[in-house]
């Protein structure tokens, strides 16, 4: 491991010797050339089992060879299975030899993918095995000078004049290794275009497919934040919840029974008893704001009661919800009564609330209304921006009329297509 | 004024959190009740209650193996087969529409409270006895959750007052709890009384619970 370590580190110093330019083109000589090695022989593959499978054409006819009677079916099934491997492993080398990120194709795109790799992928491989031949014989041309010495010294003695043609194929293989940078660059430009261009899918079609992963892993999102919070409110129902209703009422138990209790002991219990009471509303509410108990047992309809009550201002609540809308939609719409409830007892000066929630069709609709100061910007206030992105996350609707002096109304409207 | 009821009464509790019916049983202790059976979830309950046949069942609302309204369903199945057993109902939230089927059939010897109304101890004994003796304890969240849903209003014509007592009276409350709560005469409160019961068109009852009734009524349930 030192070893070889030590041995990049010194590598490393010799290509910092060359000069700058020069390097440039070396290291971008030394990918080129990965990219074409590797796509050899991944484009070998096809013409490769195509050459097999006319070898036992004859089988159907003829007597049938070692291979029995499989001898084409097989070259032929996986002529047609290697297109999408080779898909895949084209996709490999366009990413981490050449830096660039081909879509992945669907699976019914098989006609682009078969097109790439059994029709155009031979002609690329012939040229990749060219360009590769012209480095060999071009390296071996301009080092002939070195490597005759290793030829049995009777050849040279019997070949007297073989310096001059030598030294003419240095000057040429020199010549050609020197237009090799720009021969294997050519073909990698070419292979990127015609990969693009057939590989990848139009800008609209990928543009479609980005917006159905993005749908997806959103309502993923929305959904695993939901769980998350359900998740939460079981927990402090099953936990903190019951043992503060417990410890207050064994406080309540030592208040309504210990008769004789010196007043200063009497005094901390009591105070005692009432902290634990505001724990237990303040818990309450902590969870009324995550995602009650009651929203996904009974629905919608029947955790509103709860919320209008508990609002400081009298509430009217109006609802017509024929069914269930989906879980992430009544979550939203929740919150949705929930925040609007809070901004106007916080900043509306309002008398009275309306909450109206209806289902018509597909849309849920939920109308807050108040008599208040009017003035509400969703720009400002915090409460309200996170109720518009919330409310975008189903990718709902939100609206909000609010003149200065009021009313204020704030429509919500819900896509609930189950 | 209970206290000279001459035989002990017998209670069952349905409750899933140990914590919570230890001190449950505490509670009923003190109320001079005897625990007859202490259980875990709705299948238990029904069966201590076709053993013991007691006065008075206190249950959980949210109860194993669903976690939902198992608690409602087995105080409905005992309702209806052992009408002489007094139900208290105890909810983490309040649902109106649970209250509406509990006293769909019948207002006596019903309860339904928020579960953190047990850490009032004294008020929560009162409860406990009233339903004992036949009466009705609605929690204020049930009223006031059902005040919400009315929408054109005959109440509006009630004073901010009469509403007080409105609500007192539909949670079950006699004449003499209301103007205990309220800190005014029990002569006032029966003024209060027959103005609401006039303003509303309802039909004038003596008994505690028959009020009681007449006003869910009027309010929907």
């Amino acid at each position: 491991m030192a070893s070889w370590l030590a041995c990049q580190a010194s590598a490393y110093r010799l290509l910092m010797t060359i000069p700058p330019r020069l390097r440039r083109v070396l290291v971008r000589l030394r990918r080129d050339l990965l990219f074409i090695g590797a796509g050899a022989p991944l484009h070998g593959i096809p013409p490769l089992l195509s050459i097999w499978a006319c070898l036992h054409v004859g089988d159907i006819l003829g007597p049938a060879t070692d291979w029995g009677t499989l001898g084409l079916p097989i070259p032929l099934t996986l002529l047609v299975l290697s297109a999408y491997g080779l898909t895949e492993a084209q996709r490999w080398r366009f990413r981490s030899l050449c830096g660039v990120d081909l879509p992945r194709l669907r699976l019914r795109e098989g006609k682009r993918q078969w097109g790439y790799n059994c029709l155009i992928g031979p002609l690329f491989g012939l040229l990749e095995l060219a360009v590769l031949a012209v480095l060999v014989t071009a390296l071996a041309a301009a080092t002939s000078l070195v490597w005759i010495f290793a030829v049995d010294w009777h050849w040279r003695v019997e070949h007297r004049g073989y310096a001059t043609p030598l030294g003419y194929a240095t000057v040429a293989g020199l010549l050609v290794l020197a237009a090799v940078p720009a021969l294997a660059g050519g073909l990698v430009r070419l292979e990127n275009i015609v990969g693009r261009a057939v590989l990848c899918v139009s800008r609209s079609e990928e543009l479609e497919r980005r917006v159905e992963d993005l749908t997806e892993s959103r309502a993923g999102a929305v959904d695993a934040a939901d769980a998350e919070r359900r998740r939460i409110e079981r927990d402090l129902h099953d936990g903190a919840q019951q043992r503060l209703v417990a410890l207050a009422l064994n406080l309540g138990l030592a208040k309504a029974t210990l008769k004789d209790l010196p007043p200063e002991a009497r005094q901390v219990i009591e105070e005692a008893h009432r902290e634990a009471k505001e724990s237990i509303e303040e818990l309450n509410s902590l969870v009324r704001g995550l995602h009650p108990a009651v929203l996904d047992e009974l629905g919608l309809d029947a955790a509103l009661s709860g919320l209008a009550v508990r609002a400081p201002l009298p509430v009217r609540l109006w609802t017509e919800l024929p069914d269930r809308a989906a879980p992430a939609v009544e979550a939203v719409a929740y919150f949705v009564v929930s925040e609007a409830l809070n901004n106007v007892a916080k900043h509306a000066e309002a008398t009275r609330a309306e909450v109206t929630v209806t289902r018509l069709g597909e849309i849920l609709r939920v109308v807050v209304a108040d008599d208040g100061v009017g003035g509400a910007d969703p720009a400002r206030g915090s409460g309200l921006k996170g109720l518009a992105q919330r409310v975008r996350s189903v990718d709902g609707a939100f609206r909000m009329s609010s003149p200065v002096g009021g009313p204020t109304t704030m429509t919500v409207e819900l896509p609930c297509t189950t | 004024m209970h206290d000279l009821t001459p035989a002990v009464r017998r209670a069952v509790i349905a409750e899933d959190s140990v914590l919570l019916r230890v001190g449950l049983v505490k509670v009923l202790e003190t109320a001079g009740f005897e625990v007859a059976a202490e259980v875990g979830d709705a299948q238990a309950l029904l069966t201590a209650v076709a053993e013991h046949r007691p006065d008075l069942a206190v249950v959980d609302v949210r109860m194993p193996p669903g976690f939902t309204d198992e608690g409602v369903r087995a105080a409905l199945e005992i309702r209806e087969r052992w009408p002489d057993t007094a139900v208290l109902m105890l909810s983490q939230y309040v649902e109106e529409r649970y209250a509406a089927h509990l006293l769909a059939s019948n207002t006596s010897g019903i309860g339904y409270l928020l579960k953190q109304r047990v850490a009032d101890v004294e008020e929560f004994i009162e409860a406990l006895r009233r339903v004992a003796d036949g009466g009705t304890a609605l929690d204020p969240q049930v009223v006031a959750q059902l005040l919400v849903r009315r929408r054109s209003d005959p109440l509006e014509r009630l004073t901010e007052r009469e509403r007080e007592v409105l609500a007192l009276m539909a949670e079950g409350r006699s004449n003499a709890g209301i103007a205990g709560a309220l800190v005014v005469s029990e002569s006032a409160v029966a003024k209060h009384i027959n103005n609401i019961l006039a303003k509303l068109d309802l039909p004038r009852a003596d008994a505690d619970h028959r009020r009681v009734l007449a006003v869910l009524r009027f309010l929907g349930v």
